[in-house]
């Protein structure tokens, strides 16, 4: 079993599927002979042919559309937007159609479609290339939205949202994308959605976090341990619906909850994590919930978009802030 | 069954072959008129070529060439008056630079710098425009705020093959020919959206065909043509500016260069296309041409380069000496007053900002 990086996995798992399932169609900008501006969907093309690997004419709110229509037809499109900065007007076709189609026709008709995105900062790239909006589509019922953090959760995760029969917005943490490699067995084997993943077990804190922000987290997590504090990292995985359980029992152990995203926090995932937590954990808190994400600013162009990323240090900043409460 | 393209008009005059057609409009036979465009072409080029540099030694970030299309670029601004508002695609900072914005902006710009966008002339030109197309409902907007305030002032959007695919494309064509508001919409038609091609974009015959069902003229010129470029340009605002209504103008020419500096065209597109849109590039006949009216050289040339690369030197060492700007700026410039609430998040990033690496 070869090392291979989250792209590399993102690449088995779709090959797989597209293998093993006459029904899964992927679409997108670039896709086919160029394999992806990231290079996500690289000779899926050759191998599976323009009629299930497609390039499509550029517009986004077509992508969604016709995968809607396809889905509800009985096909299961994998449907590519190229960066998270150009997926606003696929939202119509979301709120309005996908993430409603079973309920109002009670069932009759669903959308089993993913759509695929890259997002996040940290790659010096221009202009609306390095915005975190998950929070978009957390807020549309009926939508799933999930953010793998390591090659061998994305390639499960990828598996688990194609064969999922509800529409799945599968965002993908570029910065990541080649940055660490581990072992994946292509072997079409999904993994839960709907879970968290408990990275690393500690006693006093817990930190929440998903996406890029797992490594800064549990970088911060390394450097308080030999300050004597013990924090549980808990990857999110899962944005929407979130899995209450996992951070309730751990907030439970520690008594101490931080929540880390890149995204801008008024209104962000955090928001709805700290709520849950407030009502259905209040009285396992030690200290005040403490969230440290991107502000509430327009992420800046590239020369400062580290200062406006949460950081080790102002992850670690409110560790210890938790601690001394 | 009708040729689908005999309802639109081709406009070429400068030939390959460098010469002029006779028939070219009144007002381009001025080969010195000429060699002024075609010296802004050169320093387009020239500047062009040093931002990929830039980006290749690490002192720029991620840059869209527009190697091929200065004709294009030259052509569209040179048409517009100063008081008139572009609406640019991220790739056609040419016509930005033609338009007064600083090589040193440009380069703020794509070295991701929001300076880069607060140009100093022309102050109401919207600021390049990433997501495709979305920018041609602003030109649109612009020129109903002209219209409303009865301003003989014209919006120029431009545009790309690709984003003439997108929703915003057809929209702001309808409503600017339901409105007959004074704007153009530019598509630069270089046959290539990253690495689609303009077959698997669209059916329709031309890109100008599209402009037929807003009700609206649409018209093909040789985008490697600047005399063709400009006047069908300047025909397009006249018509505007009388109250005639919007245009559909589509260059054709072709995207010499790769997508931008990430990307790798080889992967998609053949060498033998790139070779024979060489032969038809834009410098080639416009160099032809001067040279049979005896008033360009290569001598002439070598000292207009020379010159040119001068210029653009000093504005790359403008851009490499300007400081980040300070952290607080990126809270400062979100609302024309500040919110309490971002107050604490901004002493934050202050208190964060490692002032060291700055
Ligand atoms: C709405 C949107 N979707 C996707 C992209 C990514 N993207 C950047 S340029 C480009 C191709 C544009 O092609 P075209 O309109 O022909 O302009 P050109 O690049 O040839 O100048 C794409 C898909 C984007 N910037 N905006
Ligand atoms: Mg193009």
């Amino acid at each position: 079993m070869a090392d291979v990086t989250l792209i590399d996995a993102l690449t088995m798992a779709m090959a797989w599927e597209l293998e093993h399932d006459d029904d899964v169609v992927m679409l997108g900008e670039d896709i086919g002979l160029n394999g992806g501006v990231f290079r996500t969907t690289a000779g899926l093309q050759e191998r599976f042919g323009p009629q299930r690997v497609m390039d499509t004419p550029l517009a986004e709110g077509m992508i969604a559309g016709v995968s809607i229509g396809m889905a509800a037809q009985g096909l299961k499109p994998v449907a590519e937007i190229q960066f998270m900065g150009f997926i606003y007007p696929i939202v119509d076709q979301m709120i309005n159609h996908a993430g409603r189609m079973r309920n109002r026709t009670r069932g009759r008709l669903h959308c089993p479609m993913v759509i695929r995105a890259p997002f996040g900062g940290g790659i010096h790239a221009p202009e609306h290339h390095s915005e975190s909006t998950e929070a978009l589509f957390a807020h549309m019922p009926g939508i799933r939205v999930v953010i793998p953090s390591s090659p061998a959760r994305a390639y499960g995760l990828l598996l688990a949202a194609i064969r999922d029969p509800d529409p799945v917005v599968f965002l993908e943490p570029k910065r990541i994308y080649r940055s660490n490699k581990q072992a994946v067995a292509d072997n079409g084997e999904a993994l839960p959605l709907d879970v968290c993943y408990i990275l690393r077990e500690g006693s006093d804190v817990t930190v929440v976090t998903w996406g890029a922000m797992v490594f800064e987290s549990l970088k911060s997590a390394e450097q308080m341990s030999a300050q004597g504090i013990s924090c549980e990292v808990i990857d999110l995985t899962t944005i929407s619906p979130i899995d209450e359980q996992t951070i309730l029992e751990s907030v439970a152990k520690t008594g101490r909850l931080i929540i880390v995203h890149e995204a801008a926090k008024n209104c962000g995932v955090g928001a709805e994590i700290a709520a849950m937590v407030a009502e259905e954990g209040m009285y396992d808190l030690r200290c005040p919930i403490r969230r440290v994400t991107g502000y509430d600013i327009v992420m800046p162009f590239y020369r400062r978009e580290m200062d406006y990323m949460p950081s080790v240090a102002k992850i670690g900043d409110a560790i210890r802030d938790s601690m001394d409460d | 069954m009708s040729d689908s393209s005999a309802d639109i008009r081709y406009l070429r005059f400068l030939k390959p072959n460098g010469e002029l057609d006779k028939d070219a409009p009144t007002g381009s036979h001025d080969p010195n008129e000429i060699a002024d465009l075609f010296r802004r072409m050169l320093e387009l080029r020239v500047f062009d070529s040093k931002a990929i540099n830039l980006q290749r030694t690490g002192k720029l970030g991620t840059y869209p060439s527009w190697y091929g299309h200065e004709a294009a670029q030259v052509g569209v601004a040179a048409a517009m008056k100063k008081e008139d508002v572009l609406a640019p695609s991220y790739r056609e900072g040419g016509v930005m630079l033609c338009r007064g914005v600083s090589m040193a902006e440009i380069l703020l710009y794509w070295g991701g710098d929001e300076r880069g966008s607060d140009f100093a002339v022309p102050r109401d030109d919207f600021p390049y425009c990433v997501p495709i197309a979305t920018q041609c409902l602003h030109a649109a907007g612009a020129a109903m705020a002209f219209q409303h305030r009865g301003e003989s002032r014209c919006a120029v959007a431009v545009n790309g093959d690709g984003g003439t695919s997108e929703g915003a494309f057809y929209e702001a064509m309808n409503i600017a020919g339901v409105r007959k508001l004074p704007v153009v919409f530019v598509v630069i038609n270089n046959q290539w959206a990253i690495s689609v091609p303009v077959a698997a974009q669209t059916s329709s015959s031309t890109l100008a065909h599209k402009a037929i069902a807003a009700g609206i003229e649409g018209v093909q010129a040789d985008g490697n043509d600047i005399v063709a470029v400009r006047h069908c340009m300047r025909e397009a605002l006249e018509k505007a500016r009388k109250g005639g209504g919007p245009t559909l103008v589509e260059l054709i020419t072709y995207r010499l260069g790769d997508h931008t500096t990430v990307d790798d065209a080889g992967r998609y597109r053949q060498q033998d296309e790139v070779d024979t849109a060489s032969d038809l590039e834009p410098f080639i006949r416009t160099r032809k041409y001067l040279a049979s009216k005896n008033i360009w050289d290569t001598q002439l040339e070598e000292q207009f380069l020379e010159q040119c690369t001068n210029n653009i030197e000093a504005a790359v060492n403008n851009y490499l000496a300007t400081p980040k700007e300070a952290v607080e700026q990126m809270f400062n410039h979100m609302y024309a007053e500040m919110p309490e609430s971002l107050l604490a998040q901004r002493a934050h990033a202050i208190h964060f900002c490692d002032t060291d690496k700055d």
